[in-house]
């Protein structure tokens, strides 16, 4: 049984507080820099108030290979637009001035932070209030690249499992895994197929055998009411696609973002918040 | 320069090459990865496996092909001997089909019933996609919607062949976002799909995989300059994209001290321009990860992947198989490069003074030919894989030499 080394960060405190309201969370993703740094500061610092009570923040690559089209689009959005993982870094910073409980987890691929220096970035990420990252190309047979310095700096790695994790490998899935476990519910790419509840609720069975982390769950998850079903089984509920299709809806064809696009974006957090609030009530 | 009692024993057992290689793959393909790795293990201790392997090369593929003396042309840059491998002369026209054969015995073995592959000139596809018409399975090769307009013989090759051609117009449309797309199409087939990579490079087993599938061209240049010459050769030559040919030629012969090795990498328009003017990741490149491994790889300060330029599309891909990238860091081969321009001068030498049309890809290697063999003696026998024939290339040189076909 794995437990979280990093028992009194703010991913265990609000996930402990979430376990205090008997209800999941809803983990929200949002690529940094997407589809201007502006913007994207906007949609980030409104999160919380919408409700979103864990916060993912893509740190945008040219190659996201394990990414459908709409994440895959947001990417090379956000890259025309000069992003950068230090200004991504930035961002944090920014959004920690006004929160300073909500955690925030950096989500990506390993080649951004390989370049900036493995030891630079986590320094610079635990300064800027970085909790966690999820790094989709570092399997646990690659943890020595980025996974344990993560943890011996004090910042949790959140491992995916998926259906595809055989019983052999969960223990060594779970071994370095902390702050909670992301359990990607198709095998497949982001926001295309869903599973369903009855093969969610079975891995998260599964999972809970092996962890004491909080499992959330995600890949496929599009509306209120598929958040609220995952809500039910699961800790928490990741929404990605979804938001980051509704924000690409309020730009127009020659790129310029339509005014009342952040309340937008925002507003169907809300639906997904209320969704994931009421699935056990 | 680190000494090394041999050079042949990599990768280790989580496919590192020093510190290249590795496996840097999502989850959902891990446990998949670790099955190709033991079904590959497996295969290779059973004769049977190589015997059929051998039956193919043989009589579909024609090896072994000639070890030719290219006398015209030693005669006229006067020096070194030269010797083309004769890669081109295989079934297909290139060294591809080498490895294609083995890894589709491979996904045969292991049950799987759907292959997917990425091309980029069209090479790899069209291997690909021979083979699958061969064992009748069901194939589908990803191609970047830019690669498809300008290799449209190769795309109709394809689907005579049976294969379904599948445009990636994500990113720029090129060999990297034709291999994204597969590796996107793997993950979410994991439990019939076998994906056949072409090039030497991607997750461990297959850097090592393809390496072992072309070392057929070392061993016969082995034997066949014993034959010729009575001895070992003194220099290697071969282009390098990703570079199987080039490591498949070299592999066999790393532990022979006094066999010098040359890879030639693609400079395009100059390296001095800057890495969106050439697709040489080790001269103008420095370690990344992508597509699952470690290697020297195009990309800027943020570690944001560059688009690379050749002539060549089959060298235009801005990343090296992981094993080059080591053996330049150890000294054992050097790196060297041939711009567009030499690339089509070489190529024109070559038709006119062989009567061979060699493949962009190979004319840089060519270059490199060229550029050495009238400082060296004439006893210094010289060999260049002839990777493959350049009849795909003529539209391309023809625009490029300002000729309308």
């Amino acid at each position: 049984m794995s437990a979280d080394i990093l028992a009194d960060g703010r991913i265990a405190r609000r996930f402990a507080a979430l376990k205090a309201q008997r209800r999941a969370g809803l983990v929200t993703f949002i690529t940094a820099g997407d589809p201007d740094p502006a913007v994207s500061q906007a949609v980030l610092n409104g999160l919380p108030a919408a409700g979103a009570d864990l916060i993912e923040l893509g740190m945008p690559f040219t190659d996201p290979m394990a990414d459908g089209p709409a994440i895959q689009a947001s990417s090379l959005r956000a890259l025309k637009a000069g992003m950068t993982v230090r200004r991504t870094l930035e961002m944090v910073r920014v959004f920690r001035r006004q929160d300073a409980d909500t955690p925030i987890i950096l989500m990506g691929y390993f080649n951004p932070i390989h370049a900036y220096g493995v030891e630079p970035f986590l320094a610079a990420a635990r300064e800027a209030g970085v909790d966690g990252l999820i790094v989709v190309d570092l399997p646990p047979e690659e943890d020595e690249e980025l996974c344990i310095p993560a943890l011996k700096a004090g910042v949790s790695f959140v491992r995916l499992t998926t259906p595809t994790t055989d019983e052999a490998r969960m223990p060594m899935v779970m071994r370095n895994t902390s702050g909670f476990v992301y359990y990607v519910s198709i095998a497949g790419i982001t926001g295309t197929a869903s599973a369903s509840n009855t093969a969610i609720d079975a891995a998260v069975a599964r999972l809970k055998r092996h962890t004491d982390l909080p499992v959330a769950v995600g890949f496929g998850i599009k509306t209120p009411d598929q958040a609220a079903e995952v809500a039910r089984v699961a800790d928490a509920a990741v929404v990605g696609s979804a938001i980051v299709t509704r924000l690409a809806d309020g730009i127009d064809g020659s790129g310029t973002v339509r005014p009342g696009t952040v309340e937008d974006v925002l507003g169907f957090v809300g639906e997904l918040a209320k969704g994931v609030r009421a699935a056990r009530g | 320069m680190t000494k090394l009692n041999t050079y042949r024993s990599g990768p280790d057992e989580r496919g590192h090459f020093g510190i290249f290689g590795g496996r840097f793959v999502a989850e959902t393909l891990m446990p998949l990865i670790l099955e190709v790795e033991k079904a590959y293990r497996e295969a290779r201790a059973d004769p049977a496996f190589e015997g059929e392997m051998r039956q193919q090369l043989k009589q579909y593929v024609g090896r072994p092909n000639p070890l030719y003396y290219a006398e015209r042309l030693t005669e006229q840059l006067g020096g070194a001997k030269i010797y083309f491998k004769r890669e081109e002369l295989n079934h297909t026209g290139a060294h591809k089909i080498n490895n294609c054969i083995g890894q589709i015995l491979l996904a045969r073995r292991m049950g799987k019933t759907r292959i997917i592959a990425e091309t980029g000139a069209g090479q790899h596809g069209v291997a690909t996609a021979t083979v699958c018409a061969l064992y009748d399975m069901p194939c589908v090769i990803y191609m970047g919607e830019t690669d498809i307009a300008r290799q449209q013989p190769n795309v109709f090759r394809m689907k005579l062949l049976g294969a379904e051609v599948r445009a990636v117009t994500s990113g720029s449309g090129t060999l990297k976002d034709a291999m994204n797309e597969a590796l996107r199409d793997w993950v979410t087939n994991v439990a019939d799909t076998f994906y056949i990579i072409g090039t030497a490079a991607g997750p461990h087993p297959y850097p090592a995989m393809v390496r072992d599938f072309q070392s057929v061209i070392g061993d016969e240049v082995r034997s066949q300059m014993q034959e010729l010459e009575g001895r070992l050769p003194d220099s290697l030559v071969a282009c390098v994209g990703g570079g199987s040919n080039a490591i498949g030629l070299f592999h066999p012969f790393l532990d022979d001290p006094s066999v010098q090795m040359v890879g030639v990498e693609a400079a395009g328009r100059g390296i001095e321009k800057g890495p969106l003017d050439h697709a040489a990741s080790i001269n103008g490149g420095r370690p990344g990860v992508l597509h699952g491994n470690r290697t020297y790889l195009l990309q800027d300060e943020d570690g944001q992947i560059l688009e690379g330029h050749s002539i060549s599309a089959g060298l235009d891909y801005p990343g090296i198989g992981p094993e080059h990238s080591w053996l330049h860091d150890v000294g054992r081969v050097e790196y060297a490069y041939a711009t567009d321009r030499e690339a089509l001068d070489a190529f024109q030498l070559c038709a006119r003074t062989e009567g061979i049309i060699p493949a962009l890809e190979s004319a840089h290697g060519l270059a490199e030919v060229i550029k050495r063999a009238p400082k060296l003696p004439k006893d210094h026998l010289m060999v260049l894989c002839l990777s493959g024939r350049g009849d795909k290339d003529i539209f391309s040189v023809a625009k490029h030499l300002g000729v309308e076909l």
